[in-house]
């Protein structure tokens, strides 16, 4: 990979020149909170610490119309109302910048899922496709960071288009991919020079903050085994209020639920961010509901991330490492343990 | 996969059935007349049907893919999507999202003996492979059905029934748990749960046998089919979750790493034994 630097004056001029002709989504301050909004002038990028929200929005919307709706009375027979229907593909292009590695590693799990062999979402694809990741390694870590345990690390390029790597003065920056490097013929960009070398030092600096890495590979059988114990889903969801923070703010997170919104004569049907965590996620027309306690709805997240992927997508971990659940929880509920605590379970009975 | 999985296909209801208090048939037909031709489903495959400004439910095609007059539905109400399609007339607009899901395993099946046992709604994905059985009759062994109800005005399809017990080649068993002063004026008419019933009719168990029903009715049959000798592999049921998109993105009818609307709704008992306890 080609390394060169921008300038830190020199990558707001590199955003403003972006945001002629992409809606250019960068982390900044909102509210107490760091979240991903269109970069305008005078917004300043927040890039000394990872954003609270995760990177997904820009191309998993969290509320995202499917179809427009109209009905129409048929002037020749009054009786009979008849619907039209339109589809409303996105169109814009877009540039996600400053998102941290393991948030952009969130949508290998978004590609897999969402535009493989069997289906392709043409919404998610659209975006996908007319988006562009510029990631940010990561120059230090938090003690909920755990990138490293699940595939990844703190200069991963999984699904970026170019990382930057945070150097005296400004960033190194390298391309991933063809567009990536499109991106960095840009005039704003100088030859990397001694720039290249201190990236790298900050790049295994960071990997080695983060210490030795847990082994998860025998997760997904370990937490199948622990599926029926009902004990120890109890105790590992004691705390958990089914808020649903961890799976709004989840760079993997994707399932949705679809509503219809009318107005009047005419509406619009939606798809919006959905948690397995609520009671009502599940709840059949019947009355029934397979998941009535708040303990299987928690092993649900759990293995879905841990198990379910991992056993459909050729052991791709459905967790990227960031910690977002972990952090934002108000329970403390943290996912590594309890994934942890359900290999150790299986450990403890086997040498009873 | 069509180009765009979540967008229906705009249909027209052509007749609508009562067939009890609170069930009733939908016959449709795509507006466009080169999508209806080139329809083609299994039988046990699912359809979404939409209801703009309510939302859109699954239900099975339970017509027969050897009748393609129409696509019929039968539809239960029991929430806000099921009461708009319960308003809606001849000549409505409705959308419609098929086929989705897995089928009956209508080639395996073939030469073998086949007992169906239906409860209530659940008669819907079984009159599908029935009718489909009956058009090609010669390719199926003995045809048995046991289709069991709350009372005798909760029994569906009433014309098909009449035609069945007219016909030599399918044995029609009803039971009923409240009948009556007319009820049991007939052979065929039995009052009893379906569970029990079965086990007096005690099919050979060398066939298939195809259930569907409330749950708790499916989790006695299966039990009987288990002690009539029924081999796993050889009972077939078709399951039910909530579901959204139907095309396995939005996540919430799996069991597992299985989503219902993608792997199913049709699993063999073996296939349910392979899941996790989560039904």
């Amino acid at each position: 990979m080609a390394c060169k630097f921008i300038s830190n004056e020199d990558t707001n001029k590199w955003l403003e020149a972006l945001a002629k002709d992409h809606v250019v989504f960068v982390p900044v301050e909102d509210g107490g909170s760091v979240t991903f909004r269109p970069f305008a002038e005078g917004r300043k990028p927040v890039l000394d610490r990872m954003p609270v929200r995760s990177p997904k929005e820009a191309v998993f919307p969290q509320t995202e119309t499917l179809l427009t709706y109209k009905y129409e009375k048929d002037p020749e027979n009054p009786e009979r109302t008849a619907v039209s229907i339109k589809e409303t593909l996105p169109r814009e292009r877009a540039v996600v910048f400053g998102a941290r590695p393991c948030g952009t590693r969130g949508m290998s799990v978004f590609d897999k899922v969402f535009d493989n062999d069997r289906i392709r979402d043409p919404y998610y694809a659209t975006r996908r496709e007319n988006t562009l990741y510029i990631t940010l390694a990561c120059d230090k870590v938090e003690s909920t960071c755990f990138c490293h345990e699940v595939g990844s690390g703190p200069a991963d390029t999984t699904c970026s288009d170019v990382l930057l790597t945070p150097v005296q003065g400004g960033f190194a920056a390298e391309a991933v991919t063809e567009r990536g490097g499109k991106m960095l013929e840009a005039s704003f960009f100088a030859d990397g020079g001694d720039k290249c070398a201190e990236a790298e030092a900050v790049k295994k600096a960071t990997r080695e903050m983060l210490g030795e890495a847990h082994d998860y590979s025998d997760a997904p059988e370990k937490l199948m085994a622990a599926f029926d114990d009902d004990e120890f889903w109890e105790e590992q969801a004691a705390g958990c209020i089914n808020c649903g923070a961890c799976t709004y703010l989840c760079p993997t997170c994707y399932c949705f639920n679809i509503t219809d919104e009318p107005t009047g004569t005419t509406g619009k049907r939606v798809r919006t961010w959905d948690t397995c965590m609520s009671f009502q996620y599940t709840l059949e027309g019947s009355g029934h509901n397979p998941r009535t306690v708040k303990a299987s709805r928690l092993k649900n997240r759990v293995n879905h991330k841990f198990a379910y992927i991992p056993d459909t997508y050729d052991k791709h971990i459905g967790c990227c490492g960031c910690g977002r659940c972990i952090k934002s929880c108000p329970a403390s509920v943290d996912i590594r343990a309890i994934v942890k605590a359900a290999q150790a379970r299986s450990v403890k009975k086997e040498s009873k | 996969m069509k180009a765009n999985p979540v967008l229906p296909d705009m249909a027209t209801v052509m007749e609508v059935v009562e067939e009890t208090s609170n069930i009733k048939t939908f016959r449709v037909r795509f507006d466009d007349e080169d999508v209806m031709n080139k329809f083609t489903f299994e039988p046990g495959q699912v359809g979404q049907l939409s209801v703009f400004g309510s939302g859109e439910s699954t239900f099975v095609i339970n017509s027969s893919p050897t009748r393609m007059d129409y696509l019929q539905f039968s539809v239960m109400l029991v929430g806000e999507v099921t009461e708009r399609i319960h308003q809606l007339k001849a000549g409505d607009s409705v959308g419609v999202r098929a086929p989705l899901g897995n089928a009956f395993p209508t080639e395996e099946m073939k030469g073998q003996d086949v007992t169906f046992i239906g409860g209530g709604i659940g008669m819907a994905p079984l009159r599908t492979l029935l009718v489909y059985m009956l058009d090609n009759r010669d390719d199926y062994g003995k045809i048995t059905l046991l289709y069991g109800a709350r009372s005798p005005q909760d029994l569906s399809y009433q014309e098909d029934i009449a035609e069945w017990i007219g016909r030599d080649d399918i044995d029609v068993v009803l039971t009923v748990d409240n009948p009556d002063e007319e009820w049991g004026k007939n052979p065929h008419e039995k009052v009893g749960l379906i569970p029990n019933v079965l086990k007096e009719i005690n099919p050979d168990n060398s066939g298939y046998a195809v259930t569907c029903g409330p749950p708790i009715m499916i989790k006695f049959t299966l039990m009987a089919l288990n002690e009539l000798g029924f081999k796993d592999d050889k009972i077939i049921t078709t399951l039910e979750k909530r579901m959204k998109c139907g095309v396995g993105l939005c996540g919430r009818c799996n069991i597992g790493d299985k989503y219902v609307c993608v792997d199913g709704p049709v699993f063999k008992y073996s296939e349910l034994q392979e899941l996790p306890n989560e039904l």
